[in-house]
């Protein structure tokens, strides 16, 4: 019970997609104007890497070694349809956002990654949690770019409606002057840099401490 | 007229890397050199080329008149898988010395954004035929472009001293926002200023 639990962990944090084993950038990067895309992206991700990861499992001794990533392609390409015929039904606004974002899910590197590295060698309930746990991580790198994005270069922090709240939280003094530089493409590439960094510097320090605790 | 708006759009304007993020894996992970990322860089823009032609056959010969649209996603992904193994096996036996220099980047494009991306922006733009040919040709030498840039940039960061926190990928990144704040310079503008829009 308690390895489940570290496959549903793993992905969060010690493995987390977007940050330590950078997959996935495309999405990442291009969506993360606003939060509420990013939730958007993120539970779209999460939703095909599930299926595409129980079905995988389930298929794995079916399908033959040698044509196993055209297989995998079409399973993800079929969640990746149904994901797209939702939002398009019952979130108009955020499937106009993504745009071509969406259907370009099929080619996210993470959910091929996951089918090739985990799924097809792990039991079902195993490839269910990892996809769970990776999913979401991809959501909370997404929401932690798409925060930052946005509330420096918008002022505004926008999340779900709700009732007769505009989802809309107004950020002091950028409000008045935005760095619109951070929501453009320029800002993005940057902010992902110093990120990444920070994440270097911060694993680099627990492996020092480690280190020092050992000697 | 409406050929030359086109490539300068996506050369320049909507220029697949700086502006809108496809294919950032291989951008990042193959520009460490630059034989490597001009070998890339022609790799995918081939590919972008043929994939653009054959998913407009596809979509506008198969799917519309079916009604068979929703298959749009799957359909195309299956036409470029089997289109790169295709390229592939062509230039095997038609080329070997071109296979040896791009046969190792094929199959990654089977999973880059931009192939993908630049056959459903054709149908979503509802691009002719020549028009998607044009557009896929100018994001893959935006493509080449930009990758070209950045193996240069990295070859020279090789030497430079950097903090070891932000070694490597930190800094492709950080220079690579750099150029795309020079590639702000190019917006819908340049097409009205040369009367093209």
């Amino acid at each position: 019970m308690k390895a489940n639990i570290k496959e549903l962990t793993k992905g969060i944090f010690k493995e987390n997609p977007t940050f330590i084993i950078m997959l996935g950038m495309c999405p990442t990067l291009a969506v993360t104007t606003q939060l509420v895309n990013a939730i958007g992206m993120g539970a779209g991700v999460l939703f095909v890497l599930l299926f595409s990861n129980i079905f995988i499992s389930l298929l794995k001794n079916v399908i033959p070694n040698s044509v196993r990533i055209p297989c995998y392609v079409v399973v993800i390409a079929s969640f990746v349809t149904i994901v797209q015929m939702v939002f398009h039904a019952y979130l108009p606004s955020i499937y106009e956002a993504l745009g071509v974002y969406l259907p370009l899910i099929v080619v996210n590197c993470i959910i091929l990654g996951r089918a090739e590295a985990f799924a097809n060698k792990n039991t079902v309930i195993d490839s269910a949690l990892d996809a769970i746990g990776m999913g979401i991580g991809f959501t909370l790198a997404l929401s932690l770019i798409s925060i930052i994005r946005e509330s420096f270069g918008a002022g505004t922090i926008t999340f779900f409606a709700i009732g007769s709240w505009d989802g809309i939280i107004k950020v002091p003094f950028f409000n008045k002057w935005p760095i619109r530089v951070m929501t453009l493409a320029a800002g993005a590439l940057l902010l992902m840099g110093y990120l990444k960094a920070f994440f270097n510097w911060n694993s680099e320090r627990k492996a020092r401490k480690a280190e020092e605790v050992k000697a | 007229m409406r050929i030359i708006a086109i490539l300068l759009t996506y050369v320049f304007i909507n220029n697949f890397i700086l502006v809108k993020f496809l294919g950032l894996c291989p951008f990042i992970g193959v520009s460490k050199n630059s034989e490597s990322a001009v070998g890339m860089g022609l790799a995918v823009t081939f590919v972008t080329g043929t994939a653009s032609v054959v998913c407009w056959c596809i979509y506008h010969g198969l799917l519309e008149p079916f009604g068979l649209q929703y298959l749009q996603t799957i359909a195309f992904i299956l036409v470029i898988a089997a289109l790169v193994q295709l390229v592939e096996m062509v230039l095997k036996k038609m080329s070997p010395s071109l296979y040896k220099a791009l046969g190792i980047f094929l199959p990654l494009i089977t999973t880059n954004c931009a192939v993908l991306g630049i056959a459903i922006i054709n149908i979503d733009e509802s691009y002719n035929l020549i028009e998607s040919f044009a557009a896929g040709i100018a994001a893959g030498i935006g493509f080449t472009m930009a990758i070209i840039l950045m193996s240069n940039i990295r070859e020279q960061l090789e030497l430079k001293p950097v903090r070891k926190s932000f070694k490597g990928v930190p800094i492709a990144f950080i220079s690579a926002g750099i150029m795309a704040l020079a590639f702000m310079a190019f917006d819908n503008s340049l097409l009205t200023n040369l009367h093209l829009a």
